[in-house]
């Protein structure tokens, strides 16, 4: 496991209406045996305790997970939110899970997400293509948060 | 027509005196016509049914405006926004489709019950679905002792404003849906229905989810039923239902059908009154309301043909030790909320991988080869973990196997 990644701290977390949660305790498993140091918020998450907890954090990497069928919607106004703070608008947020009600991947969603400030969107709980997305950035030089690279 | 004398309590003791099963099924949505055809066709499935109308999960979380919000601007929502939409609607919803054959349940998952308290019985409905803890540590970070406010209140509004027939089940038996071991399902649902009662409920049920092992499952139903007899008072009504495996779900139709057989039998054998079904679409998405129809039927059906007692099973020591822990909770206060959160603080009660801040989080659970639900740590539980050398560590890996376990074995 390289040194590089063992500093890297992941800010774990549901979304404002979601109650799921073994995908969070699966999240945190796989990321703390990749050597990251895991903040789990676990469900339910409002947006201002996103912020807040984002800030005391300083996390290298903000993972949002969502089942629910709400994951577009909640998504949205998670990462709305922390790019409103100047001081949050660099962090790397990415979203992942179950995120429309249909079941059905939607790319106009897809470019929503992304064009409100998710680096990467994984929808259908596309595993593998996160687990590629970690691999990438672990090869990148660490980004403080709130600062430019 | 609607009377306002339906209870639920009443039509499941009818059903199980008659020797039918009670089945129901999952069911919300926001579109009122579609809302409506889905109790319309519950009624009339080939089964004995009960109608359900699952809240979203806007409404869950006590975000009303959001919900109100999304009807306005006709975005689906997760289940039926029972706060948002005007009485009457609801009214409407039930006028003519439930009555004293037909009564109809209002599952939630909130902790803060009152508003949806107030909503269902100001349609007439008089059951709904929940707990203290049951509705509280699974489902969000509402503090538990907040939580155990609101549902006093809530089970105290429901007992006030449907006098004589208001129902409440427990989702005690529920946690998580899936690797709880059965002592700690046992043990929340009894101590959640003794709080019912405590508050003013005269009709409760107590409920158990399927888990890994169909003898452990058996065991496990007979022991709630067994610790009610002991611990609930003598004119409360009390029927005990099964829920289909909650956990991952067979991804075929005929391993989702198999699953759902095994529940429907279970029920039977070991004594349940009531049947939540799953439906063979389950692991894709939500279903439709014919899926449901057809996991209605289906139920009923194996249920009919099932002989209730069958063989009989071990004693593993489910029923004592849900036994050490209600004795070891209600030793704790007189009052049973009071006695509940203190527990949880003092790590009494642990759900394992239950990410609550007031969950101690130091107790864990694996599936063993032979498919029994056991526990590796029990953090400060008064009850025994196994044998140390049998305690694997969990991994992503370990866990993701445990939770695709059921799936697995059905598909196959």
């Amino acid at each position: 496991m390289a040194l590089s990644q063992a500093a890297r701290k992941v800010l774990l977390t549901g979304t404002v209406s979601d109650s799921h949660t073994w995908n969070l305790v699966f999240l945190e498993l796989l990321l703390t045996e990749q050597g990251y140091a895991v903040d789990n918020l676990g469900p339910c998450v409002p947006v201002e305790l996103l912020v807040r907890r984002c800030r005391a954090y300083a996390p290298d990497l903000v993972v949002v997970s969502s089942v629910n069928g709400h994951g577009y919607a909640d998504g949205l106004a998670a990462v709305t939110g922390l790019r409103a703070e100047p001081d949050l608008a660099d962090v790397p947020v990415v979203i992942g899970g179950n995120l429309g009600l249909d079941g059905r991947d939607d790319a106009h969603r897809r470019a929503r997400l992304r064009a409100a400030g998710y680096q990467a969107v994984f929808d259908d709980g596309d595993l593998l293509a996160f687990e590629r997305y970690l691999t990438a950035l672990t090869g990148q030089p660490r980004t403080p948060v709130g600062r430019p690279a | 027509m609607s009377t306002g004398q339906v209870s639920f309590g009443r039509f499941v003791a009818d059903a199980a005196a008659a020797g039918r099963l009670v089945v129901q099924p999952r069911m919300g949505f926001s579109d009122l016509r579609r809302m409506r055809a889905g109790l319309e066709r519950t009624r009339f499935a080939a089964a004995t049914t009960v109608g359900t109308v699952t809240i979203d999960s806007y409404t869950r979380v006590g975000a009303y405006a959001a919900a109100r919000r999304a009807l306005a601007e006709g975005t689906p929502l997760n289940g039926y926004p029972i706060v948002a939409y005007p009485q009457e609607t609801t009214r409407a919803l039930f006028d003519g489709v439930r009555d004293d054959t037909f009564p109809v349940q209002v599952r939630h998952g909130s902790s803060r019950p009152e508003s949806i308290i107030r909503a269902l019985t100001a349609a007439g409905l008089d059951a709904t679905e929940g707990g203290p803890v049951s509705y509280c540590l699974p489902y969000g970070r509402t503090p538990l002792r907040e939580s155990v406010r609101h549902w006093a209140r809530g089970c105290e509004l429901l007992a006030e404003r449907a006098p004589g027939t208001a129902h409440v089940e427990s989702f005690g038996g529920c946690l998580l849906g899936q690797l709880c071991p059965p002592g700690l399902l046992v043990a929340i649902s009894l101590l959640e229905v003794l709080f019912f009662a405590r508050h003013g409920i005269g009709s409760v049920s107590l409920s158990y989810a399927q888990q890994t092992n169909p003898d452990q499952d058996a065991e496990a139903v007979r022991a709630l039923r067994r610790l009610a007899g002991e611990f609930l008072p003598a004119h409360v009504d009390r029927h005990v239902v099964l829920y289909t495996y909650m956990g991952v779900f067979p991804t075929t139709v005929g391993g989702a059908r198999r699953l759902l057989e095994a529940s429907a039998r279970l029920a039977v054998r070991a004594g349940a009154q009531r049947l939540i079904v799953k439906t063979s679409a389950e692991a894709h998405r939500i279903p439709t309301v014919e899926e449901n129809v057809r996991a209605l039927e289906t139920a009923a059906a194996t249920a009919g043909t099932t002989d209730t007692g069958g063989p009989e099973v071990p004693d593993t020591g489910v029923y004592a030790e849900a036994r050490a822990l209600v004795e070891a909770v209600l030793d704790l206060h007189a009052e049973p909320g009071r006695a509940l959160h203190a527990a949880f603080r003092r790590g009494l009660l642990d759900v394992p991988y239950c990410l609550h801040p007031d969950n101690a989080g130091q107790s864990r659970s694996w599936i063993d080869d032979a498919g029994w639900l056991r526990w590796s740590a029990v953090g400060g539980m008064p009850i025994r973990a196994a044998a140390p050398g049998d305690r694997p560590a969990m991994t992503s890996t370990r866990l993701l196997a445990a939770l695709h376990t059921v799936a697995r074995r059905y598909d196959h």
